[in-house]
């Protein structure tokens, strides 16, 4: 259910980004799209009542070096979490970068309106 | 193996956070470094050539950490990146002249170098995918580079449809990782293999389709292309056209189809359909163009599509237990032509940018006679169509002669047939370009132009010479079996990759 949920977010962002005429609308959509698929990698390494992926004495065993087994079976995948990381940084750069342009446009045309923005064609 | 291979990322990317510290003063120097950067760049990757390896970034074992990866592909790759770069990288000392802040540019270029020679060297797929962002951020902010009118709109179109193919793609590895657990490529290959291709990685490969097409201009997804290519400053296009479209889209395409999910008859029909569109479209298309980067833009987009055409054979054959001679063949055809296509494209669209600077326009309707006033732009322009026609015994010549063997061996007498139909159509759009602005006569307001000298000449005859000499690359064994082989080898090895690349 979450899992359809985020997609529907996806489809959601996607449909902003293609439908609509306004700019600023346009690059919210592809925020909404970029939120749905960092949702979903988090999702991808939750775990219904985990624990936290870091190692502390409950979990080792300094005498033997061995991890418990518990701690492998109950923590939550941390690998997404790096990834959604990297992911938001490079959003963000994309994002300044797409709101820039959006405000040179807006100084040139004097309109954030697509249609009206139209001197490429064929 | 002797060449560490982050030197190929950390090359551009060290000499891109260095050039703007140069200031307006340092335009000069500034220049000369860019230009260093990307000649030790392509000697490396010559001297890479015939190598393979693997490297561990940080030590980390694989699969646990990021790891580059050295092959056949790879280093073809590396090649044509290394080739086009240079040229570009010449002309642009000159040709940016113009330009305010060149620094600026000068490391946004060399920002997208880094970008795409991270993506064709990395094993790991997210990695691939925050390289592929490297490169297209800078690519976004190249093509807008002019800040007028139209570049801002063509950068803006380009940016909304390049940000949803990344978003695509990020989505598919997510599925991928959430059905195999690994991001290791070699790993992901391995556990597909075991467990079939399920509904989740079925709907992933999809997503990974319409992704890297979009990045390839691939028909239906071409519709940002013949916008952003011509917006961008002339060196720019030439590296767009030349290199970025093949590996943010072609390669990363092949990769993941041959290597990580193996090949399957529906892919190989889909990339053969995706590919005949895509040549016959464009070409209509380009036919009709009076602006002469836009037309050279619309043919890149029918061009790409025999690169695809030849894959896509390859992979239909492969997946049907054809005999592999001519499966190896398609896709020798295919690669051979991105190879090629990288060499005479770059060229035109470098000869567009001297005829556009001497000119000081693009629309072929005002241009004429222009023989006499650039005699070496006229040279180069020529040899160039020559190759993209496929006139013997230029470049384009063989890679389409190939593609048309590999199809009539497998009984595609069709497929056959659209290919030369669709060289048709180019020796009809570029005999217009020769037509129009370089025979006929000189409009009066013209008469005085000069052509550009220094190393925009150099960067044009070079790679003039280049589009000559690449027929020699099939017809040399030593060179056949040295660089194009090894990459044929990778992609009808198929998921054998992991083989090489993980264990």
């Amino acid at each position: 259910m979450p899992y359809a949920l985020c997609f529907l977010l996806f489809v959601i962002g996607l449909y902003c980004a293609v439908v609509k005429k306004n700019m600023v609308k346009i690059v919210l959509g592809i925020l909404i799209m970029e939120c749905a698929v960092n949702l979903f990698l988090v999702m991808l390494g939750y775990r219904h009542d985990g624990v936290a992926p870091i190692i502390d004495r409950a979990y080792y065993d300094p005498g033997t070096g061995q991890i418990a087994a518990g701690f492998i079976n109950n923590s939550v995948d941390p690998l997404p979490q790096a990834l959604v990381l990297t992911s938001i940084v490079i959003g963000l750069g994309s994002l300044a970068l797409m709101i820039s342009i959006c405000i040179r446009i807006y100084e040139k045309y004097g309109t954030f309106d697509i249609t009206q923005i139209r001197r490429l064609r064929g | 193996m002797s060449i560490p291979l982050p030197v190929f990322i950390a090359i551009p990317l060290t000499t891109a956070f260095v050039l703007p510290m140069f200031g307006a003063k340092g335009k000069a120097a500034a220049t000369v470094v860019a230009n260093l950067a990307t000649l030790s760049l392509l000697a490396l990757a010559i001297a890479c050539i015939g190598q393979s390896g693997v490297y561990e970034v940080g030590k980390w074992p694989i699969p646990l950490g990021i790891n580059l990866v050295l092959d056949g592909l790879s280093s073809l790759m590396l090649l044509a990146i290394g080739v086009v770069a240079a040229g570009a990288m010449l002309f642009s000392a000159g040709y940016m002249e113009r330009y305010t802040a060149k620094s600026k540019y000068l490391s946004l270029f060399l920002l997208m170098v880094a970008g795409m020679n991270g993506l064709v060297l990395s094993g790991d797929i997210f990695n691939l995918f925050v390289f592929l962002e490297i490169a297209s951020l800078a690519s976004y902010a190249l093509v807008g580079f002019g800040c007028g009118h139209e570049e801002l709109e063509a950068s803006f179109k380009y940016m909304v449809l390049g940000t949803v193919a990344s978003l695509f793609v990020l989505l598919a590895i997510a599925l991928v990782y959430g059905n195999t657990g690994v991001l290791n490529m070699a790993y992901i290959s391995k556990a597909v293999q075991s467990s079939g291709v399920n509904a989740g990685l079925g709907f992933a490969l999809g997503l990974f389709i319409v992704g890297f097409g979009l990045k390839a201009a691939l028909v239906p997804f071409h519709a940002w292309l013949p916008d952003a290519h011509p917006s961008a400053p002339a060196p720019i296009s030439a590296m767009l056209s030349g290199v970025l479209i093949k590996t943010l889209g072609v390669y990363a395409l092949a990769r993941v189809v041959f290597n990580v999910f193996g090949v399957s008859v529906e892919v190989g029909w889909l990339l053969i359909v995706l590919g005949i569109l895509s040549m016959v479209a464009g070409a209509f298309l380009a036919i009709g163009q009076w602006d002469i980067k836009r037309l050279m833009a619309y043919s890149s987009i029918s061009q790409i599509g025999y690169v695809v055409l030849g894959i896509g054979l390859g992979a239909l054959l492969l997946a049907r237990g054809d005999s592999l001679a001519w499966a190896s063949l398609a896709i020798f055809g295919g690669l051979f032509h991105l190879v090629n296509h990288a060499v005479y494209k770059s060229l035109l669209f470098l000869t567009s940018g001297s005829v556009e600077m001497s000119t000081g326009t693009r629309d072929l309707r005002e241009m004429g006679g222009l023989a006499a006033k650039l005699p070496f732009t006229r040279t180069a322009c020529t040899v160039a169509s020559a190759s993209i026609v496929g006139i013997p015994p230029f470049s384009g010549f063989w890679s389409k002669l190939i593609l048309i063997i590999a199809a009539v061996q497998a009984h595609f007498y069709w497929i056959a047939a659209v290919i030369v139909f669709v060289s048709l159509c180019t020796l009809i759009m570029y005999l217009k370009v020769q037509r129009y602005a370089f025979l006929g006569e000189l409009p009066e307001n013209l008469e005085r132009i000069e052509e550009s000298r220094g190393t925009m000449r150099v960067a044009m005859v070079s790679l003039a010479c280049l589009c000559v000499l690449m027929g020699s690359l099939v017809l040399v064994p030593g060179l056949r079996d040295a660089i194009l082989e090894p990459a044929v080898k990778v992609l009808t090895d198929g998921v054998k990759y992991s083989a090489i690349a993980g264990m």
